[in-house]
């Protein structure tokens, strides 16, 4: 991307300018930031009510039905296992262990459906034509992310069928001719799906969702206000190539099949790494931190053991203010033997302030299981 | 009263007798968003001008506010601990940040005037 200052743009790209958004460039592309709402308005009422995200800069990727095993050497997720119908989170390691991108991979009929991050996507889809036939990059398709309690009655109002859906499923439905590719799915914590859609009727459908009175556009702002809500990693920041899937504690997506011991054990970058941490634990977790007080923890600070002296035993990699759990919360990467409960210093502008390491997610996800 | 200044640095400073009170404008509280938390200085502490002397963390960054002038803090606006949203309310009126004794008043003579500060955020 270097020297390449021209932005692009999304199908939604008048339709956020109608609606008042602030644009601002965001891995190569012009995004909204937030609407006139605002962004703590807009975390809340993407909570009490819905939110409309317009995720298009992310990218979608069709793998041909016979992929299952080389797209298995990439990531250390069963996708073998994986039913028709359903969505899989997966990340792609390295060598050394280490988080290219994370994604979600869904299986339909005849084919895999990826989508992996924007900031990611040219490096993902390189790496996947490394090692796979057939790898076909969606680019005119929008792709929308229907977020909160009340998109099931929004999405059902438009296609009867989503509603039926469960967390993780994934299916095709018609809404006026266009093919719609729905995952009940999202990067919130609510309820809600993620929602490819042709770019033609992009904006018809969107306006067909705000047409419903509780559902409102969210910028990205809220939507990273949300995600760390929900205690789910933002890659860049929570997870990246220093980060291994054990020490950001996304264990749980490695399933039985490719853990030591499975039938298909290893097999993916950096298995020596990943599998060893699985036995042995890692050195470094990462943690949630619930800074004492209203002032927010923000990426890059230190985190230190004592209220002074010492050396650094970890770094906040996000941070804020959590507008539903009306406190500041973060991400750090802290040595393994602390738990939920103890106490931990960050250093905000030149103070220690005290903060507590806690379960997440900070808001409890609310999926429909 | 019509008697306000605005720094560069979107600030609004009022003269009440021999204090200087100060606050934030308007422009500087929509461009911010939403207001998390206010940290204030101490009072009876001595500032100079352009010191950090306090921080607004909004949902989006932080931001510091700096001395307009020298002087000393002789009051904040403790409300804004409590309700730091009383800046996007009232950023001109309640949500005024400190109250700053300022031995030389021509200081304020530089800034700018309502009119000129409405031309410099265009």
């Amino acid at each position: 991307m270097a020297g390449d200052t021209q932005l692009l743009r999304t199908s939604l790209y008048d339709l956020h300018l109608e609606l008042g958004a602030k644009m601002v460039p965001f891995a190569g592309w012009e995004m909204p930031v937030q609407y006139p709402m605002g962004v703590l308005k807009e975390h809340l009422h993407c909570r009490a009510a819905a939110g409309l995200f317009d995720v298009s800069h992310m990218g979608q990727v069709i793998l041909p039905e016979g992929a299952v095993g080389a797209l298995e050497s990439l990531v250390p997720v069963d996708i073998a296992g994986l039913a028709e119908g359903r969505q899989r989170y997966a990340m792609f390691t390295d060598a050394g262990g280490g988080i290219l991108d994370d994604l979600m991979v869904a299986k339909k009929p005849g084919h895999l459906f990826l989508v992996v991050n924007a900031a990611c996507a040219p490096q993902d889809i390189a790496h996947l034509r490394a090692h796979i036939e057939g790898v076909e990059v969606i680019t005119d398709r929008a792709l929308l992310a229907l977020q909160g309690p009340g998109a099931e009655a929004a999405l059902g109002a438009l296609v009867p069928g989503a509603a039926a859906m469960r967390f993780m499923d994934v299916a095709e439905f018609d809404w006026q001719g266009a093919a719609l590719w729905v995952s009940r799915s999202g990067y919130t914590g609510e309820d809600g799906y993620e929602i490819s859609v042709p770019a033609g009727v992009a904006v018809a459908f969107a306006r067909a969702l705000l047409a419903d009175p509780g559902v409102a556009p969210i910028g990205l702002g809220a939507r990273d206000s949300l995600r760390l809500e929900a205690g789910l990693c933002l890659y860049g920041h929570d997870i990246d190539t220093t980060t291994t899937p054990i020490e950001a504690d996304l264990a749980w997506a490695i399933q039985k099949r490719r853990r030591t011991g499975g039938a298909a054990e290893g097999g993916f970058p950096g298995a020596a790494r990943i599998l060893a941490e699985l036995a042995q634990g890692p050195a470094r977790k990462r943690m949630g931190l619930r800074p004492e007080g209203r002032a927010p923890m923000r990426e890059g600070v230190e985190i230190f053991a004592d209220a002074r002296g010492g050396e650094p035993i970890g770094r906040v990699t996000s941070g804020g203010f959590g507008p539903s759990i009306e406190a500041p919360m973060a991400m750090a990467y802290l040595p393994a033997a602390l738990k939920p409960g103890d106490t931990v210093y960050g250093e905000v502008r030149g103070k220690r302030l005290p903060a507590v390491i806690a379960p997440m997610p900070f808001h409890p996800h609310a999926y429909k299981r | 009263m019509s008697d306000l200044k605005f720094t560069e640095e979107h600030e609004w400073l009022r003269v009440e007798g021999d204090l200087v009170v100060v606050g934030i404008t308007e422009h500087a509280s929509e461009a911010l968003g939403d207001v998390v938390f206010v940290e204030l200085p101490e009072p009876e502490t001595v500032v100079a001008k352009g010191d950090e002397i306090s921080v607004i963390e909004s949902v989006k960054a932080a931001s510091d506010i700096l001395a307009p002038v020298d002087g000393e803090i002789v009051e904040v606006n403790g409300k804004l601990a409590d309700n730091p949203a009383l800046v996007n309310e009232d950023p001109m009126g309640a949500a005024w940040f400190f109250k700053m004794k300022v031995e030389d008043m021509s200081q304020l003579d530089a800034f700018m005037s309502e009119d000129d500060y409405k031309d410099f955020i265009g």
